[in-house]
C-alpha cells in the first residue's frame, strides 16, 4: 500500500479500525478531538459502534462494559480527560479486561494548556488510579509508529487481558506525516475470549466480571496474579530503540516520543562536528527498559547521561533507578506546552561537556527557532 | 394419581440457591425475585447480563443466575451502555440503589435515559445509604433522621429529596418509567407487572425503561420490619407517589 499523508489523530483512529476495533467511546477534548470526528464517520462504515458519552468518567465505564463483551474497544482523550478515566482503568485492571486507551497529552497540572507535553508520565506508568496495578504503556515518536503501536496495543491488551495505554504528546496527534497501513493485518494467535467474556450463561455457570473481592485472601490472590503478569511484561514486552549508540559516545541521551526525535536532530548535528552522542529511546514506558539503559549507560565511554523530557523531570526517576548512581545523570526539559528547539538541547549538551557554544550563526532554516531559544534563555 | 405432588411454588431458575446477606425485613430479596421471575417468564436468562451497583446490592451477582458485571459507584448505566451497544442481542439490566443512582450516578442515569439506551434499570429507593450505615441520601425525606442528618434532613441546607422517576419523565426519550412498592402483597403483584413489562419492552427492542421500587431499610431506619412497612406507607408513598409516569403510548406527548 502506498504511503498517505495523515494527521496523527486520524492515523490512530484508522489504525484502530484496521486492528479490528468494534467499539469506540469518547468525549471531546483538545488536542485529540479529530480521533472522535474521524471515528464518527468511519465506524458506521465498518459496522462498528461510535458513541460520544456524557463525560470521560462515563466513557471509562462504557469501555469497561463494552470490553466485557470480548470485542475490541478503545477510547482516546487528553490529559484532564485521562485523569477522569483513571478510576475505570483501575477497575478494568482489577477485572482483567482488555481495552486500549490513548492519551494525546497536553500541559498540566489542572486544566493546564492545550499544547504538547509529556507531563502525564507518572500518571501513566506509576498507576494513575488506586490499587496494585500497572498499565502497559507505549509511546510513539512518529505518526507511523503511532499506527504500528496502536495495532500492537490491541494485540497486547487481548494477549494479557489488560488495559494498554498509548501516550503521545499533542505533536503526535496534531502533525501530519506519511503513513503506511499494512496490506493485511496479521497477528499471532491470541487466547480465546469466549473463555471469559460475558456472553450469557448458556450451558455454563454465570460469569462475573468484577474487581470486588471482599475476602482479603482473594483480593491478595488477584493482586499477585496481576503482579505475576507484570513480571512477564518486564521480561517479554520491553521495547526500545537505539540511535547512533556506539563506543565513541560521550553522552547517552534517554528520551521518548517527539522529544526523542528532536534529540536525534541534535545528535546528527553534533556528529558532524565530531561530538559523539547516542540516544536510547524507550518505546514501552511500562515496562521500562531498565536493564537496557543500565547496560548502555554503564559502558566505559559514557561520561554522563542526559534525560530529556517535555516535563519537569518525571521519567528521570526511572532512569536514575536504572543507572543506580553509576554514572552522573543530568536533565533538560521544557514543559507547559513548550516543545524545545534542538538548539536548547544542544546548548545543554555543550554545557555538560564544558564546551562553550560557537558564536557562528545557527544552521539555515533554524534561525527563527534559535532566536526563540535564546529569547527563552534570557527570560 | 391421588398421591402425585405438584410443585406450585419454586425458586426461579434465574436465582441461585444461596443464603441471603440482606437484613431481616429488607425488601431487596423480593425485588430480586421479581426480576428473576420476569427473566424466567420471558425465557431470556441465557442471554441476560446484569450490572451490579455499589451499595447493599453490590453482591447482586451472588443471587442472580446469569452473567454479571460489577460497576463502580454510580456507573452501572455507563457499563450497561457499553455492553448493550456492542451486544444489542443481549438483555441487559442495571440494579441500583438511591445513593448509587440518584447521587453519584445522576449524570450516567440521565444521559443513558436520554439517549434511549436499550437496557432496563431497576432503581431501588429506600431513602438512605444502606450499606455504609444509614447516611443521608438525595432521597432521604425532609426531617428524616440519618447518621449524617442526626437532627433530621434540613431542607434549608440539604434541599428537598430528588424524585427520580419524575425527573427522568421530563425527558422525551425514555419509553417506560413507573414507580412501584413491595410492602404489601398487592403492591408486590403490581411491582411484578411493572418489572416484567420493563423487560418485555427491552426484549421487543424498546427502551429506555426504569422501574423505581420503594424499599424498606429496617436496620438503618431503626425500626422493626413491621414498623418499616408502615413507615414506608405513611411517609414514602405520599412523597413518592406510586404511578406510571411513561409508557410507549404516552412517550409522544412530551416530544
Amino acid at each position: 500500500m502506498a504511503k498517505i499523508l495523515m494527521k496523527g489523530n486520524e492515523a490512530i483512529a484508522e489504525a484502530a479500525i484496521r486492528a479490528g476495533a468494534e467499539g469506540y467511546f469518547c468525549y471531546p477534548i483538545t488536542p485529540q478531538s479529530e480521533v472522535a470526528e474521524y471515528m464518527a464517520k468511519r465506524m458506521p462504515e465498518v459496522g462498528g459502534v461510535f458513541l460520544q458519552g456524557e463525560s470521560e468518567v462515563a466513557v471509562g465505564y462504557m469501555i469497561f462494559g463494552a470490553a466485557s463483551t470480548g470485542k475490541r474497544v478503545f477510547t482516546t482523550s487528553s490529559s484532564p480527560g485521562i485523569s477522569l478515566m483513571q478510576e475505570a482503568i483501575s477497575y478494568m485492571a482489577g477485572a482483567h479486561l482488555p481495552a486500549v486507551i490513548v492519551n494525546i497529552m497536553r500541559g498540566g497540572p489542572g486544566l493546564g494548556g492545550i499544547l504538547p507535553a509529556q507531563s502525564d508520565y507518572f500518571q501513566s506508568v506509576k498507576g494513575g488510579g488506586h490499587g496494585d496495578y500497572r498499565v502497559l504503556v507505549l509511546a510513539p515518536s512518529s505518526v507511523q509508529e503511532a499506527v504500528d503501536l496502536m495495532m500492537l496495543a490491541f494485540h497486547l491488551a487481548d494477549k494479557y487481558r489488560a488495559p494498554v495505554m498509548l501516550i503521545g504528546d499533542g505533536m503526535i496527534g496534531q502533525m501530519m506525516e506519511p503513513v503506511e497501513f499494512p496490506e493485511k493485518y496479521e497477528e499471532e494467535p491470541l487466547p480465546d475470549k469466549t473463555e471469559w467474556a460475558a456472553t450469557g450463561s448458556k450451558d455454563r455457570k454465570p460469569r462475573i466480571l468484577k474487581s470486588l473481592f471482599l475476602d482479603p485472601e482473594k483480593l491478595e490472590k488477584n493482586s499477585w496474579e496481576l503482579d505475576d503478569m507484570y513480571k512477564v511484561w518486564r521480561r517479554d514486552e520491553v521495547r526500545h530503540e537505539l540511535y547512533k549508540v556506539n563506543d565513541k559516545n560521550r553522552i547517552l541521551i534517554v528520551s521518548y516520543g517527539t522529544m526523542a526525535r528532536i534529540c536525534q536532530t541534535v545528535i546528527d548535528e553534533l556528529e558532524a562536528e565530531g561530538i559523539s552522542v547516542g540516544l536510547l529511546r524507550p518505546i514501552s514506558l511500562y515496562p521500562f527498559p531498565t536493564e537496557q539503559i543500565h547496560a548502555e549507560a554503564t559502558k566505559k565511554n559514557i561520561e554522563q547521561v542526559l534525560t530529556v523530557e517535555m516535563s519537569t523531570a518525571q521519567m528521570l526517576e526511572d532512569v536514575q533507578l536504572a543507572i543506580l548512581g553509576k554514572k552522573p545523570i543530568d536533565f533538560f526539559g521544557r514543559t507547559g506546552g513548550i516543545v524545545p528547539a534542538p538548539e536548547e538541547v544542544r546548548a545543554k549538551i555543550m554545557t555538560m561537556l564544558g564546551c562553550s557554544e560557537p558564536k557562528a550563526a545557527p544552521a539555515a532554516g533554524r534561525t527563527a527557532a534559535a532566536k526563540k531559544a535564546t529569547a527563552r534563555k534570557k527570560r | 394419581m391421588a398421591n402425585a405432588i405438584t410443585s406450585i411454588f419454586e425458586r426461579p431458575v434465574a436465582l441461585q440457591e444461596t443464603v441471603t446477606h440482606y437484613c431481616p425485613g429488607c425488601t431487596h430479596g423480593i425485588i430480586h425475585r421479581l426480576v428473576a421471575e420476569s427473566i424466567d417468564e420471558l425465557g431470556v436468562r441465557e442471554r441476560t447480563v446484569g450490572v451490579a451497583p455499589v451499595g447493599c446490592s453490590v453482591l447482586a451477582y451472588n443471587y442472580f443466575n446469569c452473567d454479571f458485571l460489577e460497576a463502580a459507584h454510580g456507573r452501572a448505566p455507563a457499563l450497561a451502555t457499553g455492553f448493550k451497544r456492542l451486544r444489542p442481542d443481549m438483555i441487559v439490566f442495571t440494579y441500583q440503589g438511591d445513593g448509587d443512582l440518584a447521587s453519584i450516578g445522576m449524570a450516567e442515569i440521565i444521559h443513558a435515559a436520554n439517549r434511549g439506551e436499550k437496557f432496563t434499570t431497576i432503581f431501588v429507593n429506600n431513602a438512605i445509604y444502606g450499606m455504609t450505615g444509614g447516611q443521608m441520601a438525595p432521597t432521604t425525606l425532609p426531617g428524616q433522621v440519618s447518621t449524617t442528618s442526626p437532627h433530621g434532613r434540613d431542607v434549608a441546607t440539604a434541599g428537598y429529596p430528588i424524585r427520580v422517576s419524575e425527573l427522568l419523565s421530563t425527558l422525551a426519550t425514555p419509553l417506560y418509567i413507573e414507580r412501584v412498592a413491595v410492602h404489601t402483597p398487592r403492591h408486590v403483584i403490581r411491582a411484578k407487572q411493572a418489572i416484567r413489562r420493563a423487560f418485555e419492552y427491552q426484549v421487543k427492542g424498546l427502551c429506555f425503561s426504569l422501574v423505581e421500587v420503594l424499599s424498606t431499610c429496617p436496620t438503618n431506619w431503626g425500626k422493626t420490619p413491621d414498623d418499616s412497612i408502615h413507615w414506608l406507607e405513611d411517609n414514602m408513598v405520599p412523597f413518592y407517589p406510586l404511578k406510571r409516569f411513561r409508557t410507549p403510548e404516552t412517550a409522544g406527548e412530551v416530544r
